[in-house]
């Protein structure tokens, strides 16, 4: 046997069981990297830059909030015109929102898969553990995750779908500059947003330096560099983000 | 010194373990953590007890067999150093100890603090050896290797294999361990030939018994030999340029 080939079996020192096998069979080259961890983190780490994009340009183009109801509400029926008239109307927002909804799919099937995986791989330890580098990020990742899932189908509901009685009362499709005014003047949807943008902030704490891990990008000359940007990042999308609710309970911007 | 310790008693694989205390009297401070329970296993034995079961070997920190978890954390709270290594200096009179030991589905507990690490060698197996018989050993030095990449490989090679970083793991994950064992090949002239193959089936072979990456960064802080996590980028992107390598063009076919 050559080491080109696996060598299986194993041999009869190796007395414990593998928890899974992987097949051995040649399969496309997107589902070979799906069914290894290494794989899926690659995937996990190339959704979730779509995903950091998205979130950045997001905060971005609500920052137009500030300059007032026109400039917001043009913004928002500009998203629509992108590309026309190559594209007619909408359809380039469409393009981009399927591609948002594979990366979601992807990055949450990836993780709730890795989970299950560690779970099997993983007997935990009866007396404490003493953890050294783990960080409160790192080791919450799961819940802030879900945090942020759950905000977003709210979010969603209140101000895309205006499903009621998530969406303020009087919420009219293209009125968004009113629409968010109005549903962030309810404080405790208010206080839900800040509590969920933080979980926001942690989870890209932790996640916009691990995926330079997961992807290989691991370099001295710039290695220092990816905690400042995940710091950065982070701090910068999360204050955005939570300055819109603050604002507006402070009646700084008002419709 | 006296210490009180807390010790995992397990009689096999299949039975149940507790924790139980023992009172350690008349420590010195030079004595090694392996040859502080050395001490109370003469007591055990005097006293006409089971004595504690542990890995050890070569007690010099070069073999990888000793490492069990002190306080919660894998080989003790120095930083670099195995178990054995770790001097009694590092605790104070009276202080109590909490000794597990290395826990992970794929490293079952034989008898008390010894564990089942073959699956480490069931990585080095998928990918570590070349059997083919081509004439007499090659003369030292007849391949040129530049200083760097011989320091970089010889970073990595300085993995002795216990097990801590998949202890450490809050994910029991085999990365740091299976990239290090990865780089040190990879790294080297030698290793080129089978490079893409080898790491395939290195990382395959680790996922069928651990876990994932997280990137907790607990690995490279257990490390009795401090290997980096950057190891475990390097094993990534190695992984991934293997599966979009054209194998058959570079005579590395799975």
């Amino acid at each position: 046997m050559t080491a080109t080939q696996p060598a299986r079996p194993l041999s009869p020192d190796i007395s414990v069981k593998p928890l899974r096998t992987l097949p051995s069979r040649r399969k496309p080259f997107f589902v070979e990297l799906w069914q290894t961890a290494v794989g899926k983190k690659w995937i996990m780490a190339i959704t979730g830059v779509m995903l950091m994009g998205f979130v950045f340009a997001h905060a971005v183009g609500n920052l137009k909030m500030y300059l007032g109801p026109a400039d917001f509400d043009h913004y928002s029926e500009f998203l629509r015109e992108i590309l026309v008239p190559i594209l007619p109307r909408t359809i380039f927002l469409w393009l981009l929102r399927i591609g948002l909804i594979a990366a979601f799919v992807f990055h949450i099937w990836a993780a709730a898969s890795l989970t299950a995986m560690n779970r099997k791989a993983n007997a935990p330890y009866v007396s404490r553990r003493d953890y050294v580098a783990a960080n409160f990020a790192a080791r919450t990742m799961r819940w802030t995750g879900i945090i942020i899932l759950l905000f977003l189908i709210w979010h969603l509901a209140d101000l895309t779908w205006g499903l009621k009685p998530i969406a303020p009362s009087d919420w009219t499709r293209g009125e968004a500059f009113n629409n968010v005014t109005e549903s962030l003047e309810r404080v405790g949807v208010a206080i839900f947003y800040v509590i969920a943008n933080i979980a926001l902030g942690i989870h890209l704490f932790h996640g916009s330096w691990s995926l330079f891990q997961s992807l290989g990008l691991n370099n001295p000359r710039f290695n220092k560099a990816r905690r400042y940007f995940a710091t950065g990042f982070a701090v910068l999308v999360a204050a955005m983000n939570i300055s819109f609710p603050i604002m507006i309970q402070a009646g700084v911007v008002a419709g | 010194m006296d210490l009180h310790l807390k010790i995992w008693r397990q009689n096999g694989p299949d039975s149940p373990g507790r924790f139980e205390d023992y009172d350690a009297v008349g420590i010195k401070d030079d004595m090694s953590f392996l040859e502080m329970l050395d001490a109370v296993n003469e007591g055990l034995i005097e006293a006409g007890r089971e004595p504690i079961v542990f890995d050890s070997d070569c007690r010099e920190g070069i073999c990888g067999t000793c490492g069990v978890m002190i306080n919660g954390q894998a080989h003790g709270p120095q930083k670099g150093t195995a178990t054995c290594q770790l001097h009694m200096r590092k605790f104070h009179d009276g202080e109590h100890i909490t000794i597990e030991p290395f826990r992970a589905k794929s490293f079952p507990i034989l008898r008390d603090l010894m564990v089942d690490r073959s699956p480490l060698d069931a990585i080095i197996e998928a990918g570590g050896f070349i059997s083919a018989n081509t004439g007499s050993a090659p003369d030292a030095n007849i391949i040129p290797v530049p200083k760097t990449a011989a320091d970089a490989a010889m970073d990595a090679a300085a993995c002795i294999g216990c097990g801590a970083c998949v202890a450490a793991c809050p994910n029991s994950a085999g990365q740091l361990f299976t990239s290090a064992k990865i780089a040190h090949l990879n790294l080297l002239p030698q290793g080129q030939a089978e490079r893409w193959s080898r790491t395939e089936n290195m990382v395959e072979t680790m996922e069928e018994f651990f876990g994932s990456c997280t990137n907790y960064g607990e690995c490279q802080e257990a490390c009795p030999k401090e290997i980096s996590i950057d190891f475990i980028a390097y094993m990534n992107r190695d992984y991934i340029k293997a599966k979009t390598k054209n194998r058959k063009l570079i005579g590395q076919r799975k």
